[in-house]
């Protein structure tokens, strides 16, 4: 069970000061998968992905219990959190462009791990923004400022450089937030082919995303974990919890 | 009923009227206030102009004004008004100072808004407007009777009134308001950007260097510039620390004099009217126009007029 897991979860809690955002979450998933977590606002779904790579770390009053292992090894064994960092890949609900260049936000991760040669970088650049299905669009203006670019462009700068990282993670939270449908489209067939070199975890407020994209879908509601699924069994089984069938045939939400 | 109608409609166009009436008032003040600010500068512009043009139109001599650096007012023979000396004291002077106080007040930005939390932060922003509100005269105090010794002893020279202790203290009072406004350009720098890089893998100091300080880099420019601003414009503590000796300095250890406390030393003896007042004045005209450019700089530094579009 450990051997085949990418990342388990044994009975993760999380609290901000006193109160519980998360509590007695246990599941695991596999490599190779895309994971949904779906669950209306509130429910713990971001703060269950800052756990993953300890950002708790540098949120004053965010505390983990239980354990994430990450390939069988608790993340707070790591000595070094920036290499566990660097090892996970992360886009945030609204697209952050870094105030530089195009070419910068997509070379930072590298450059940072001390990749130097210009040539690597230049192909590095390139491979990214290809397959976050960016490269096209801003092939002419690589020197130009990231937070220039649309929401849906900048979406996709950051999934390039989340990619930058070589990542064997790819945590994605509500990405389509801020992101107009036919990029939404877009960025989900990359996911699709990502797919094949890392383990996604996506966490959305689009149920009918998670629908289209995820393998397994856990339903998170109010702090706990409701039900982990075959995400068709989620959304058509009749053994399901009755919660999970409101929240997904969108009684509530 | 109809006529209670109306006369709740009666009472109800009254209000409306008092309303109306207290805007009409409020915006009259607020307009008299702002006019007034504007009119107080324009009568200081107006009344050191007219007070120097009598020097600037009869006795100024543009290249032995700039150019010569003997300040001579009161010679009977032969009155020369050179700012020279001046000009490189005033310079000297703000340098030292800056290069004492741009490393120490970045640092102390950078360690208030990333680094100290809770109440170290709170502390370390009290004292600092307490440093601010030290009177310059104490300032001064410190540089005749604390520096000058230290001075004379660790670096045995004859005298410890010059540039460096002037620039010691310049520095010394620009960092706060320095230190100020450098924390608050990289408070302004969206927390979403330290996440994300932070979620990158990038350690603190990869953070500060390559996101935070970059996109800052504004609101720091101005900051440094309104130092200058403030050292350039400094008197009591520059009279009273620089040895007032007029002097082309060749090392820190020569004493020099600033543009500002010649004026302040020398206006009080002059007749009014006099050559002399008026060369004053003119020095103040030249100050005045100069710290109108810092300031008109720091301005457009703050507002990314420098900002390159294509990076
Ligand atoms: N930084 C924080 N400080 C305090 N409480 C927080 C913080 N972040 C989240 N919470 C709380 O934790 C709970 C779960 O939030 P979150 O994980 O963001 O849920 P979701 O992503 O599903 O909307 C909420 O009740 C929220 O108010
Ligand atoms: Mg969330």
């Amino acid at each position: 069970m450990v051997s085949t897991a990418k990342l388990e979860f044994r009975d993760l809690s999380i609290r901000y000061g006193s109160e519980t955002a998360l509590e007695g979450v246990n599941l695991s998933i596999k490599p190779n998968e895309i994971f949904g977590i779906i669950g209306p606002a509130n429910s713990g779904k971001t703060s269950f992905l800052r756990s993953i790579n300890r950002m708790d770390e540098m949120t004053t009053g965010m505390k983990v219990g239980g354990s994430v292992l990450l390939d069988g090894t608790d993340v707070r064994a790591w000595r070094n959190v920036f290499a566990l960092r660097s090892r996970i890949g992360v886009v945030f609900p609204l697209p952050v462009g870094l105030p530089m260049t195009i070419r910068q936000n997509v070379t930072m991760a590298p450059r940072m791990k001390g990749i130097k040669n210009k040539a690597v970088l230049e192909e590095l650049v390139e491979r990214c923004l290809r397959r976050a299905a960016l490269w096209d669009e801003v092939k002419d203006r690589l020197d130009s400022l990231g937070s220039m670019l649309s929401g849906g462009q900048q979406q996709r700068l950051t999934i390039a450089r989340a990619l930058s990282q070589e990542p064997d993670i790819l945590l994605l939270d509500e990405f389509s937030i801020a992101v107009d449908p036919v990029t939404t489209m877009r960025i989900e067939d990359v996911l699709k082919e990502l797919k094949e070199e890392m383990t996604i975890v996506l966490v959305t407020n689009l149920v009918q995303q998670a629908r289209r994209l995820a393998d397994r879908t856990a339903f998170f509601l109010n702090g706990k974990c409701i039900e982990i699924g075959e995400t068709e069994d989620l959304f058509t089984s009749d053994s399901r919890d009755p919660l999970t069938r409101d929240y997904v045939e969108g009684r509530f939400g | 009923m109809v006529k209670k109608q109306k006369i709740e409609s009666g009472a109800l166009a009254q209000s409306v009227n008092r309303a109306w009436v207290f805007d009409r008032v409020a915006k009259g003040i607020v307009f008299i206030g702002g006019i007034s600010a504007i009119v107080f500068i324009i009568s200081i512009f107006i009344f050191i102009f007219d007070q120097g043009m009598g020097f600037i139109a009869e006795d100024l001599k543009p290249g032995e004004f700039f150019g010569s650096e003997i300040w001579r007012p009161t010679s009977e023979s032969n009155p020369t008004y050179g700012i020279l000396a001046l000009i490189a004291g005033t310079a000297s002077i703000t340098g030292l100072a800056m290069l004492v106080s741009v490393p120490f007040s970045l640092g102390a930005a950078v360690f208030i808004s990333e680094f100290a939390t809770g109440r170290v932060k709170e502390g370390l922003k009290v004292l600092i407007e307490l440093l601010a509100a030290i009177p310059s005269v104490v300032w001064g105090f410190i540089g005749l009777s604390i520096m000058n010794p230290l001075i004379v002893q660790l670096f045995d020279v004859p005298i410890g009134l010059n540039m460096l202790n002037a620039g010691i203290i310049l520095g010394l009072m620009a960092a706060p308001i320095m230190t100020t406004i450098a924390e608050d350009a990289l408070k302004a720098v969206p927390d979403g950007y330290r996440e994300a890089a932070e979620a990158m893998g990038a350690t603190r100091w990869q953070v500060i260097r390559r996101v935070v300080l970059p996109s800052a880099r504004n609101g720091l420019g101005a900051a440094i510039l309104l130092g200058v601003g403030r050292a350039f414009g400094e008197t009591m503590a520059v009279l009273m620390a620089s040895g007032h000796a007029i002097n082309l300095p060749t090392s820190p250890f020569d004493s020099v004099r600033a543009l500002t406390a010649t004026i302040a030393a020398e206006l009080g003896e002059t007749a009014r009217g006099s050559t002399h007042y008026e060369a004053l004045f003119t020095i103040g005209i030249f100050l005045l126009l100069i710290t109108l450019c810092i300031n008109l700089l720091a301005d457009l530094v703050i507002r990314g007029g420098w900002k390159r579009r294509k990076l």
